[in-house]
């Protein structure tokens, strides 16, 4: 099998250094190699979200992306998003809204979120719908997931100005 | 599965790797989704390579590097600006991840039956400019198409750029997709127009491409010669969307039958109709 590479990285704001084999799958090296298991993997395939984490701070599918194109990155998953001690806006929103139920979406869909609140602080239900789409939900039927999208972004503003 | 992994970060570094076999990666949302079999090979990602990935003008053409992601061109001003056809077909493209990820060169070298990027560049006359380590050849994207995930790529060539004369700013520039849902659904069919007309709203001009309706995405001369000369209106797009329905080969798959797909055909260019 071919050799191990050092991967160098700012994972959820912390430097880390691990040795993997370069072809294997980013989701692999995030949840097996390292514990983070925020990121899930569904489909495998880039169809339902539920790997999504930011590379250099926009939305990369996990599933779909090898360990070698993590190095010099700055990845953040949803666990460095916040802690259930202190939580997000987007992810405090989702729990206030109650747009978690099985859960399985809700890193993906979070991860998503904030993504889009980045480049665009006040969105309309249309594009945080666009925004989402990448994402599937088979429990809440979306509405409460964009209602607590727009409430986020309603929080972020209140806590900037 | 993947074995070795290259980062090169100039294209003077690639060329060796491909000689040793190694197989491009982009954004990998084609290739990764298919390579999760046990064939083992060694892949050399393009990211690194600065030059891919520039959008510029010059000399009156628009240049879009091949490694240039969707989002990125979905929101260039070049792009949203001249390019309207592509643009459009950029919006219909998978979801905002595989958007965020995917790449033009990577669309194009798939060269899927049901490419979005396809029909749009194909109607804009777009031409490959391909690169390797003996240097640099321009081919038309119609001549490079050669059937499904069949291109006229060499062995140890990529495509580098994508270049395109930008229509004139009053030509019509119109993408149509037909999917099975709004978001992540390929193309069931699709069709691109760019449509230049004179003063008096005659057809000067009329460049129709479809995708999802033959084993490439390809032009469709009759139908755009029942245009040239005409003005658009009903009559005159009823009967080149009837040019439309006669040229195209469609399949029956899982996601539409062919007798849908060739109505659906013509039917997309009738949208073009002008509201009285
Ligand atoms: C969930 C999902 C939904 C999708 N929806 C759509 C859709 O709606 N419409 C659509 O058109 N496509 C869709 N796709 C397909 C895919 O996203 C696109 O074709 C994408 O543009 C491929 O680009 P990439 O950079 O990811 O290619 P990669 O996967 O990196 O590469 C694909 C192939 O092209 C070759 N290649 C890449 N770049 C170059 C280059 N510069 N020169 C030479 N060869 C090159 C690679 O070697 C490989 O063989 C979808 C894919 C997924 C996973
Ligand atoms: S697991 Fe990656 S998109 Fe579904
Ligand atoms: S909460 Fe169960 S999949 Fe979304």
């Amino acid at each position: 099998m071919s050799a191990t590479i050092r991967l160098q990285l700012t994972l959820n704001g912390v430097a880390t250094s691990l040795d993997v084999r370069p072809g294997r799958r980013a989701i692999d090296v995030l949840r097996d190699d390292l514990g983070l298991t925020a990121a899930k993997e569904s489909c495998g395939s880039g169809e339902c979200g539920a790997c999504s984490i930011l590379v250099n701070g926009e939305v990369r599918l996990s599933c779909l992306m090898l360990a070698a194109q993590l190095d010099g990155k700055d990845v953040v998953t949803a666990e460095g998003l916040g802690t259930a001690a202190a939580p997000h806006p987007v992810q405090a929103a989702f729990a206030a809204h109650g747009a978690v139920q099985c859960g399985y979406c809700t890193p993906g869909m979070t991860v998503a979120a904030v993504d889009l609140l980045a480049r665009q602080p006040d969105p309309d239900r249309e594009q945080v719908r666009r925004a989402l789409s990448g994402n599937l939900c088979r429990c809440t039927g979306y509405g409460k997931i964009v209602d607590a999208v727009l409430a986020a972004a309603k929080t972020m503003a209140e806590e900037k100005s | 599965m993947i074995g070795a992994v290259y980062c090169p970060t100039s294209l003077e570094a690639l060329w060796p790797l491909l000689a040793d076999g190694a197989h491009v990666l982009a954004g990998g949302t084609d290739l990764l989704v298919a390579k999760r079999g046990p064939a083992s090979c060694a892949v050399a990602l393009l990211e690194g390579i600065g030059e891919l990935a520039g959008i510029s003008e010059g000399d009156g053409l628009i240049r879009l590097g091949a490694m240039a992601s969707h989002a990125t061109l979905a929101r260039h001003p070049l792009v949203r600006q001249h390019l309207a056809v592509l643009a459009l077909a950029l919006e219909t493209l998978g979801s905002p991840p595989i958007r965020a990820m995917g790449t033009l060169g990577g669309n194009i070298a798939t060269a899927s039956p049901a490419g979005d990027t396809l029909p749009a560049l194909l109607a804009l006359n777009a031409r490959l400019e391909l690169a390797s380590a003996k240097g640099r050849r321009v081919v038309p994207l119609a001549d490079f198409l050669l059937g499904p995930g069949r291109t006229a790529l060499a062995a140890g060539e990529i495509i580098a750029a994508v270049v395109v004369a930008p229509p004139a700013p009053a030509a019509l520039q119109h993408f149509e997709k037909i999917g099975r849902r709004d978001a992540l659904a390929i193309a069931v069919a699709s069709l691109a127009a760019v449509i230049a007309t004179d003063a008096a709203g005659t057809v000067t001009e009329a460049r129709l491409a479809v995708g999802s309706l033959a084993p490439t995405a390809r032009r469709l001369p009759a139908a755009e010669a029942a245009l040239t000369g005409q003005r658009l209106n009903r009559e005159s797009l009823t009967r080149a969307a009837a040019a439309i329905r006669e040229a195209v080969s469609p399949m029956t798959d899982v996601r539409a039958s062919a007798a849908y797909r060739r109505q659906a055909a013509g039917n997309l260019l009738l949208r073009l109709t002008p509201q009285p």
